[in-house]
């Protein structure tokens, strides 16, 4: 009989990415890298590495030893050969969007970037497929679609600058997604390649494909199975209109049951959002969407699809609604005030920015009949720690990011902030949710894994690993906690200014 | 159900001292619910000792405004169905339950889905957790009961469809959905051929359809949404409108193969039932001149056929889909062709390393998915 798999936990070697490379071993990497691509796709110089330090997650940061920037298959087969032989890491990085620190590279480390991997191959109307390279960005899938009446569903906020890659690295979810469901629901195939350097086809255009779901087991795999480098996704038609309801509540509980009753009436919005009173409050001064600034909460709740179901569906919810206790009710009555009305919702964290030196912003996600007591636990938290707390939740699927407001300048405030964050999401798993509901793990949330995972369970996510990877070389370190690190402690923290990417919508 | 909570709490403790004892002396296990898709997939590889989930059976915990239901392995379909009924909610993918039967626990093993496959997902896409035993012997806790969870590898997905072979599924939390509000069947006569342009075409416009099926030279087209959405469809499409009844008895006669089509005839050996799963707007399959069933908007074709495994499969393998030896009236058949269609030698590398590191002493349902593993 094998020996016990406990011997194998912990095994997976991290000592590569917190060690320098050395200066001899670099050289060989470079020339073995220059081998295969041309030396403006080979970055080394610490000027040229310095904007791959880091993801969205600026607060973490780590040059790595060399970029590369392969345009062709056949070179990232090469480049994951290469780092086989030599015993290097690698991070495969998309667009670097990413809010928890998935594509920071590996001291000693390769950043291989898809992104010059950025063409759509094709679009098929008929069976409504598109077929593109990892480094397309989410909202071009959508983009080259619309001439046909399609579109690609999930829809990340940082869908105008994130890649497909970097969606299945993450499984992204967004607005959308209580209805049309996370990238794993519309990923139909990822062709890839594994650390042996030998291409594999991950599910397939038909509906099914023969042996394990190894497709499923790659998305939200914050890539540490293969490294994508072709990708069909499943189109959906464009619904003809779309109109949300914005709901005010006197009482936070009150609109918790709001959403609890809608989807007990058997209604799945296109999108039910929730704000609480001092996000509005912030929002509105910034983006004066409207809002009603008395409400304790707003829910903004959206139907789509032909104006007919539309208009059926906007009259039952706007029922069940005032059978909550909705205290005011606006539908939205044209394209243009429907994006007023969604605006606040889509300024939350910048708006969080502006009235607050720092903001750190969490992603539990719980079952949404606790969404009420939540509230009340954080409220309650705030006087705690003494810190604010904006909360702004997708509440049609239990998903929340609290924004915890403090001043790092202030001495003891981050510190007041993280244990606040730790506090939230441990009540998550307490109240049977979960850590991360759409940012990922990557290192930021590692340690939170412990607290969710027992150490058999992370057993087993290491055997799927070294299935994939039996070399430990694909972005190791990040999103499975081994028992050592679980000691460690360690969280994103925000501050103002340093968030990369400032301009993309963030909600 | 008549198991008591006592009995449940030791058929769990029992079953992971099977798997203890299976672990040590090497004898495999055999997971079963009530066996009613025992026929489906590939034969076990060797003499094994089975492992009943049928004593667990029983609703975990349901909530209808979580649209999520947790339910032990060894619940019937039939009785999770009439549960979610009663709030007016349904398991959205369908899975058949052949002759009446089948399991929460098999339903997820086997990652079988219905009729409204196409529109609304398969199993696999309604797998939020599981709770199972694999050879470290303690309940393990994948997934959750919440909609959006990105923490770890998605083994709850990795688990359906595998047939066992990674371990024992204990609980199975489950996303649900509202039934619609309305629903009507319609139905063309037309042909295979042509019946495939129109599903695709329509699949590009926003008509609600939940369910295509051409069969006997009709297309079936099921409408399920809001009142006035299927009565525009219904106005735009056109068709023979059938009764309720009729409907409902057609639609579970596809998704349960209880319609005759999928039956064999015991004095016909040679004939078997081929489950084929290509890309939607493939062509129809017109080299074949046996009896055709096409599901999910041209994705799934089921044939009736002598024709050599071989060449079935070579078919389905060009159009970038499998093939699958379904039913056959000697099950001698599956061992001898296989029941799945090949896997390439690099995902079976993959296969191999997964085996060897979850069940290292290939105990759990060995061969059924792939033969060796």
């Amino acid at each position: 009989m094998n020996a016990p798999r406990e011997l194998h936990l912990g095994e997976l070697r991290f000592s590569d990415y917190t060690q320098p490379m050395d200066s001899e071993k670099r050289e060989a990497l470079i020339q073995a890298l220059s081998a295969i691509v041309p030396s403006a796709s080979l970055l080394s110089t610490p000027e040229a590495l310095r904007p791959y330090d880091c993801d969205g997650l600026a607060g973490y940061r780590q040059l790595p030893a060399v970029v590369v920037l392969p345009t062709e298959e056949s070179q990232v087969v090469e480049i994951l050969k290469v780092a086989h032989r030599m015993d290097v890491p690698v991070v495969a990085r998309g667009a670097g969007t990413g809010l928890s620190g998935g594509a920071m590279p590996h001291r000693g480390g390769i950043v291989l970037s898809l992104a010059r991997f950025k063409s759509i191959l094709s679009i098929d109307p008929l069976s409504r497929t598109a077929r593109v390279q990892p480094g397309v960005r989410n909202a071009a899938i959508s983009e080259a679609a619309s001439p046909f009446g399609l579109y690609y569903a999930p829809d990340p906020s940082s869908q105008i600058a994130c890649s497909i890659g970097g969606n299945i690295a993450e499984n992204s979810g967004g607005v959308h997604c209580l209805k049309y469901g996370l990238t794993v629901h519309n990923v139909l195939r990822v062709r890839a390649i594994t650390i042996d350097g030998e291409v594999v086809e991950l599910g397939s255009e038909a509906l099914d494909s023969p042996g394990l779901d190894c497709l499923s087991a790659m998305i939200g795999s914050e890539g540490m199975l293969a490294v994508a480098t072709e990708v069909t996704v499943r189109l959906i038609p464009k619904p003809q209109l779309a109109r949300v309801i914005m709901a005010s509540f006197d009482d936070v509980e009150k609109s918790g049951a709001a959403v609890a009753n809608l989807i007990a009436a058997g209604i799945i919005p296109a999108g039910l959002e929730m704000m609480d009173q001092k996000t509005t409050a912030a929002v509105e001064e910034f983006v004066q969407a409207g809002y009603d600034l008395n409400a304790q909460a707003i829910l903004l709740c959206e139907s789509d699809g032909t104006p007919e179901e539309v208009e059926e569906e906007i009259g039952r919810m706007q029922k069940v609604l005032a059978e909550s206790g909705a205290t005011v009710m606006r539908v939205s009555e044209s394209e243009d005030e429907r994006l007023r009305f969604w605006s606040g919702r889509k300024n939350a964290f910048p708006a969080a920015g502006r009235v607050a030196a720092d903001y750190y912003c969490m992603d539990g996600t719980i079952p949404r009949r606790r969404l009420g007591e939540m509230l009340k636990c954080i409220s309650e938290m705030e006087k705690k720690y003494n810190l604010g707390c904006m909360n702004v939740f997708h509440a049609g699927d239990g998903n929340l990011h609290p924004l915890i407001l403090f001043d790092a300048s202030n001495p003891g405030e981050f510190h007041r902030a993280e244990l606040f964050g730790a506090e939230i999401l441990e009540l998550c798993v307490e109240f049977g949710g979960t850590v991360t509901g759409e940012h990922g793990v990557g290192i930021e949330k590692i340690n939170s894994m412990c607290v969710q995972f027992s150490p058999e369970e992370r057993i087993s996510f290491f055997s799927v690993k070294r299935a994939f990877d039996p070399v430990g070389l694909l972005n190791p370190g990040k999103a499975i906690p081994t028992l050592s690190r679980c000691a460690e402690y360690g969280r994103m923290h925000v501050h103002q200014g340093a968030l990369k990417f400032k301009e993309l919508p963030r909600f | 159900m008549t198991t008591t909570p006592v009995q449940q709490a030791n058929w769990l403790a029992q079953s992971i001292e099977v798997i203890r004892e299976a672990h040590a002396t090497g004898q495999s296990l055999r997971f079963e619910g009530f066996g009613s898709k025992s026929f489906y997939g590939q034969p076990l590889n060797s003499a094994s000792r089975l492992l009943s989930t049928r004593p667990y059976s029983g609703i975990v915990d349901y909530d209808p405004t979580e649209l999520v239901v947790v339910v032990k392995s060894g619940t019937s379909i039939v009785e999770l169905e009439s549960v979610l009924s009663q709030s007016g909610q349904m398991l959205a993918f369908e899975p058949p339950r052949f002759g009446g039967l089948g399991s929460a626990g098999g339903m997820i093993a086997t990652g079988l889905s219905g009729p409204r496959r196409l529109s609304a997902g398969a199993a696999k896409d309604f797998i939020l957790g599981i709770t199972m035993i694999d050879t470290q012997c303690v309940p393990l806790r994948f997934g959750g009961t919440v909609m959006k969870n990105v923490a770890g590898y998605d083994l709850s997905r990795l688990n359906t469809g595998a047939m066992g072979t990674l371990g024992l599924l204990v609980d199975l939390s489950l996303k649900v959905l509202p039934k619609p509000p309305a629903e009507e069947t319609i139905e063309f006569e037309v042909s295979a051929k042509e019946s495939i342009d129109w599903v695709n075409a329509w699949g590009g416009k926003p008509y609600p359809i939940s369910a295509t099926c051409w069969i006997s030279g009709r297309l079936f087209v099921r409408l399920s949404g809001a009142f006035a959405a299927v009565r525009a469809a219904k106005e735009k499409l056109g068709g023979h409108l059938l009764s309720d009844s009729k409907a409902n008895a057609f639609w579970a006669g596809i998704r349960d193969h209880s319609d005759n089509f999928f039956s064999l005839n015991s004095e016909d050996p040679e004939t078997a039932l081929w489950r084929i799963s290509v890309p939607t707007a493939s062509a129809h399959l017109s080299d074949f001149m046996d009896a055709q069933c096409i599901e999910w908007g041209g994705g799934l074709r089921w044939i009736k056929t002598k024709t050599s495994a071989q060449q079935i499969r070579e078919t389905a393998r060009s159009l970038g889909g499998h093939a699958t030896l379904f039913r056959t009236v000697h099950p001698e058949m599956r061992g001898r062709v296989g029941a799945f269609s090949e896997i390439s030698p690099a995902i079976m590398k993959i296969h191999q390393r997964l085996k060897q590191e979850l069940d290292p002493n290939s105990i759990f349902n060995p061969g059924r998915l792939v033969a060796g593993l």
